[in-house]
């Protein structure tokens, strides 16, 4: 900035003071127009998100690969240490396995037929797009998550998002090559779920804890904990059969749920494009549900 | 004539860093560390950048840059978006208020005022979002990640010190 000289300085120097209190002013204004904003136009809101994450999403990807690296090293030192005893367990749940293929083969062949005794209509095929976890935003009041994957790669909002160990949450805000994943344990999460053997339909919604709450169960509902947690496809948005968790906890204050997936070592997840009967083959529809589905994850 | 667009060039360069340091930061707090518990109580180290710059060069850290560093924040965060940008622009207004006391501070003091600069800052995030949410949320983990952001000082001021002496004059 270059300072007026001369007689004017003593006449510039408060109403530059002024100005600047003035431009401050203006700034905290806009400040709380983005609040209101931010409570009021959420789809303007969420397509503003989406274009700033896509153009950081290219830092992010950059900065995060160092530390998945680092991760990926101590994972692979501590395998390695851990090598036989592993060895032994797979051999053995290998062959426990073996056993659950043929009970699925002949449970799969039993389904067939029945479906087709009943004429059940088919259910939509599903495909899968999987991206990298770049950046988890933290905070005191959101749980979500950044990924490397948008529109461009058949991303849609709404999508459920899930790891190896079960579903994660649900695809919030999309861009053209990034997305953010609202996770179970987010406040504004809500998932429509069957809880257990009697299948009790219930909603399982967050609170920003580790363990998601039940709410909505019925008084006459008997859940236990460790009944399984599965998504009920009650919306249409999320497949059915989806497994979510196991019941933590049940008392009179809250039930709540232990979701399967390590929040802290999220670095791949899978989303599940369930609708798409534009893009998906004749062959895929005509395959059974259960054949694509990771169901009856044992724990 | 060629020389002076480097220089300008050069100097603009410098005067940008701490606006540069303060988004690299922000981004910094968001990559995932895969440490269980980590994300909700990552420090905020944009707060802690926003202090450190408008204590020791104002000039460098106008409300306007401060503002952008909070938009920015709020919208990668996924957080209630302007809640940051207006605690971010009252933490500058506190401390632009008392410059005076600032100029001669040592460490010690500059820390000790901004233990109490972030609990404030950690207060008023609190209250946007109960606002804005329209109930009582859990303040634990903002307790938490208030207590790891005072902790951080020290480092990255350090840090920015070294910026300081290497690329800003």
């Amino acid at each position: 900035m270059k300072k007026a000289a001369g007689p004017m300085s003593h006449i510039a120097a408060p109403v530059r003071a002024w100005a600047q209190r003035f431009a401050f002013l203006f700034l905290v204004i806009a400040a709380f127009a983005l609040m209101l904003l931010g409570k009021a136009d959420t789809l303007l809101v969420e397509r503003i998100r989406a274009v700033a994450t896509d153009a950081m999403a290219p830092i992010l990807e950059v900065v995060s690969r160092p530390v998945d690296t680092v991760g990926d090293i101590v994972g692979e030192a501590q395998d390695l240490a851990d090598l036989r005893a592993d060895n032994a367990d797979l051999r053995r749940e290998n062959e426990r396995l073996r056993n659950w293929q043929a009970v699925a083969q002949q449970l799969e062949a039993e389904n067939a037929a029945l479906r087709e005794l009943s004429r059940l209509t088919a259910e939509p095929g599903m495909r899968f797009v999987t991206a990298r976890v770049i950046g988890d935003p933290g905070g005191a009041f959101v749980r979500s998550v950044l990924v490397n994957a948008g529109t461009g790669d058949g991303l849609a909002k709404g999508q459920a998002a899930m790891t190896s160990d079960g579903l994660a949450g649900r695809v919030a805000e999309v861009g053209l090559r990034s997305a953010r994943v609202l996770l179970l344990t987010d406040i504004n999460s809500r998932v429509p779920v069957i809880v257990g053997d009697a299948r009790d339909r219930a909603i399982l919604a967050g609170d920003n804890t580790n363990q998601p709450k039940l709410l909505y169960l019925t008084p006459s509902s008997d859940v236990r904990p460790g009944d399984q947690v599965v998504t009920s496809g009650h919306g249409g948005v999320f497949p059915p059969g989806l497994p979510v968790g196991v019941v933590a906890q049940s008392g009179d204050l809250a039930v709540r749920v232990q979701p399967y997936v390590d929040w802290a070592h999220m670095e791949y997840v899978r989303m599940v494009d369930y609708e798409l009967p534009g893009i998906l083959l004749p062959a895929t529809i005509a395959t059974p549900r259960a054949v694509e589905l990771p169901q009856g994850t044992q724990r | 004539m060629n020389q002076n667009v480097w220089t300008r060039f050069d100097v603009a360069a410098r005067n940008l860093s701490p606006f540069v340091f303060t988004l690299f930061l922000v981004i910094v707090a968001m990559v995932p560390f895969k440490v269980p518990g980590l994300s909700a109580i990552i420090p905020s180290l944009g707060l802690i950048s926003v202090y450190f710059w408008v204590i020791h060069r104002p000039d460098l850290m106008p409300a306007w840059v401060v503002f952008l560093v909070g938009l920015i924040q709020d919208l990668l965060s996924g957080g209630q978006l302007g809640v940051g940008t207006m605690v971010l622009l009252l933490v500058w207004l506190a401390i632009a208020a008392q410059r005076r006391f600032f100029s001669t501070g040592t460490f010690m003091l500059i820390w000790a005022v901004f233990v109490l600069v972030a609990a404030g800052a950690q207060v008023l995030i609190w209250s946007f979002n109960c606002l804005i949410v329209g109930a009582l949320l859990d303040a634990r983990p903002l307790l938490f990640q208030y207590l790891t952001t005072v902790a951080m000082y020290p480092c990255i001021a350090w840090l920015f010190v070294q910026v300081q002496r290497g690329f800003v004059r």
